[in-house]
């Protein structure tokens, strides 16, 4: 389960992967994030993010908010 | 003040080869007639025709009677896929294809699966590059009617394996199509494929004309309500100037062809260097050796793709985007997509024979300043 969700339903790309690396930062690491992102660019660019960032992607899951995205902060 | 245009899109419509001018002018004076008819405006036309099939066929290293000129290279994408499909429906029912092919053989095969055929979709990886051993693994299937690979991305530039795509294809007897639109006139094409399809506007010719060439004894049917011209192969009267053009500007683009490509791509080779050097978080995509000649593409972080072309062209830099927010769809381009990279914030860079090391170094001058203006706007430095 995430330890936090970011509401980035009806923000189109990059504003999902910009929320995503804002908030990172700011929470300790270990945490997991959940980016809530009906854009579909987000499936594409939040894992791409994380590999440029060397951040953890942990996967997606579609549930009854729309498209989600794990991200667990490593560094 | 505004900036001199350099246009830097040759992928989308390289501009005009004097030579293609030239012939298109000629041909408008001595090629309106139709040269499917008895008499002696349409003997000259018909001339004219067979003279731009012979060309054409000698630079694909083809016979003149495999090859028929449409209305687009898109038209041409269609028929190959369907007419592939069509010709071999007693075999099967499926279509293989790489992930990335483009929108014209995409279409073409929802078509198919809308009908009720399946296609097989194969990935590629990080570079855009096809993945052979899944390709090999899926024409071997049972049902198998045709196989589909781009030779090039032409969003990425990525060569793709055609040789081996081929070979395995051969192994089970599946014939390969083969979308050469950005490959004919500037690098050659593997031998192997059964179908090709080009486009005129990519090489230098014309707009509105496509060229599909089907090899004899491969089982191909027209998909189109039936028309004798051109083989059978695509309805309706050609567009003889443009025909004539495309055909005199792609044995001028094949002529020069090696020594294009050895001037362009160490240009290609300078972008993807100076951008990923000059240029932070950005991510240059596509294979850094195995690739076209004169096509580079990069996507920067944090940053709007639409934005990013609109500020390039005040500088008066004409690029295209693979961001989903340039496209009529509001979806990512699939070939980034198929890639896992980052589609946000696309450009595609492509060069063609007008483009000069001085048209390169503006861009290369300019860019890590119009991204940091939008960074800087959107509030994104320093993430
Ligand atoms: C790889 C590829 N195939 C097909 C086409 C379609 O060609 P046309 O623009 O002539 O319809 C294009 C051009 O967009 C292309 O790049």
């Amino acid at each position: 389960m995430p330890d936090e969700v970011i509401d980035c339903r009806g923000q189109r790309c990059p504003l999902p992967v910009i929320a995503a690396a804002r908030r990172m930062p700011e929470v300790p690491v270990g945490t997991v994030v959940r980016v809530l992102a009906d854009d579909p660019a987000a499936a594409v660019d939040i894992p791409a993010w994380c590999r440029m960032r060397g951040q953890e992607f942990l996967g997606s899951v579609n549930g009854p908010d729309g498209p989600a995205y794990d991200v667990r902060r490593t560094h | 003040m505004s900036a001199s245009p350099v246009y830097l899109d040759a992928a989308t419509a390289a501009p005009m080869h004097p030579v293609a001018r030239q012939a298109l002018l000629a041909a408008l004076d001595d090629g309106w007639a139709d040269p499917g008819k008895l008499y002696t405006q349409a003997r000259r036309a018909r001339q004219l025709l067979d003279a731009a099939r012979e060309a054409t066929a000698l630079t694909l290293g083809v016979r003149a009677d495999e090859v028929s000129f449409t209305p687009s290279g898109t038209t041409a994408a269609h028929g190959a896929v369907l007419g592939g499909l069509t010709g071999r429906r007693r075999v099967g029912s499926t279509l293989v294809h790489s992930a990335i092919e483009h929108s014209a053989v995409l279409h073409a095969a929802e078509r198919h699966v809308g009908a009720g055929g399946t296609a097989t979709v194969v990935p590629v990886d990080r570079s855009g590059r096809l993945d052979l051993t899944a390709w090999s693994t899926a024409v071997r299937a049972p049902g198998v009617a045709l196989a589909a690979l781009i030779t090039a991305s032409h969003e990425v530039g990525t060569v793709q394996p055609v040789a081996e795509a081929a070979a395995a294809c051969v192994d089970v007897g599946v014939p390969l199509y083969v979308d050469a639109a950005q490959s004919v006139g500037r690098v050659p094409v593997p031998a192997g494929w059964s179908v090709l399809t080009a486009s005129a506007h990519k090489w230098g010719g014309p707009p509105g004309v496509g060229v599909l060439a089907v090899r004899k004894g491969v089982r191909w049917e027209s998909p189109w309500p039936a028309d004798e011209r051109e083989s059978g192969r695509t309805p309706g009267v050609v567009n003889l100037p443009a025909v004539v053009a495309a055909a005199a500007s792609l044995r001028a683009a094949a002529a020069d062809a090696a020594a294009e490509a050895a001037r362009l791509a160490p240009l290609v080779d300078r972008v993807r260097e100076r951008v990923a050097a000059e240029v932070p978080d950005v991510e240059v995509v596509g294979d850094p050796v195995l690739r076209l000649p004169h096509l580079v593409t990069f996507s920067c972080l944090y940053v709007d793709g639409e934005a990013l072309l609109h500020a390039l062209d005040r500088r008066g830099f004409a690029v295209s985007s693979g961001s989903s927010c340039t496209s009529s769809t509001l979806r990512p381009s699939h070939v980034l997509e198929a890639m896992g990279v980052l589609s946000h914030g696309n450009v595609r860079v492509s060069l063609h024979r007008e483009t000069t090391e001085a048209d390169v170094e503006r861009f290369l001058t300019e860019l890590p300043g119009i991204v940091a203006g939008l960074r800087a706007e959107a509030g994104v430095v320093g993430l």
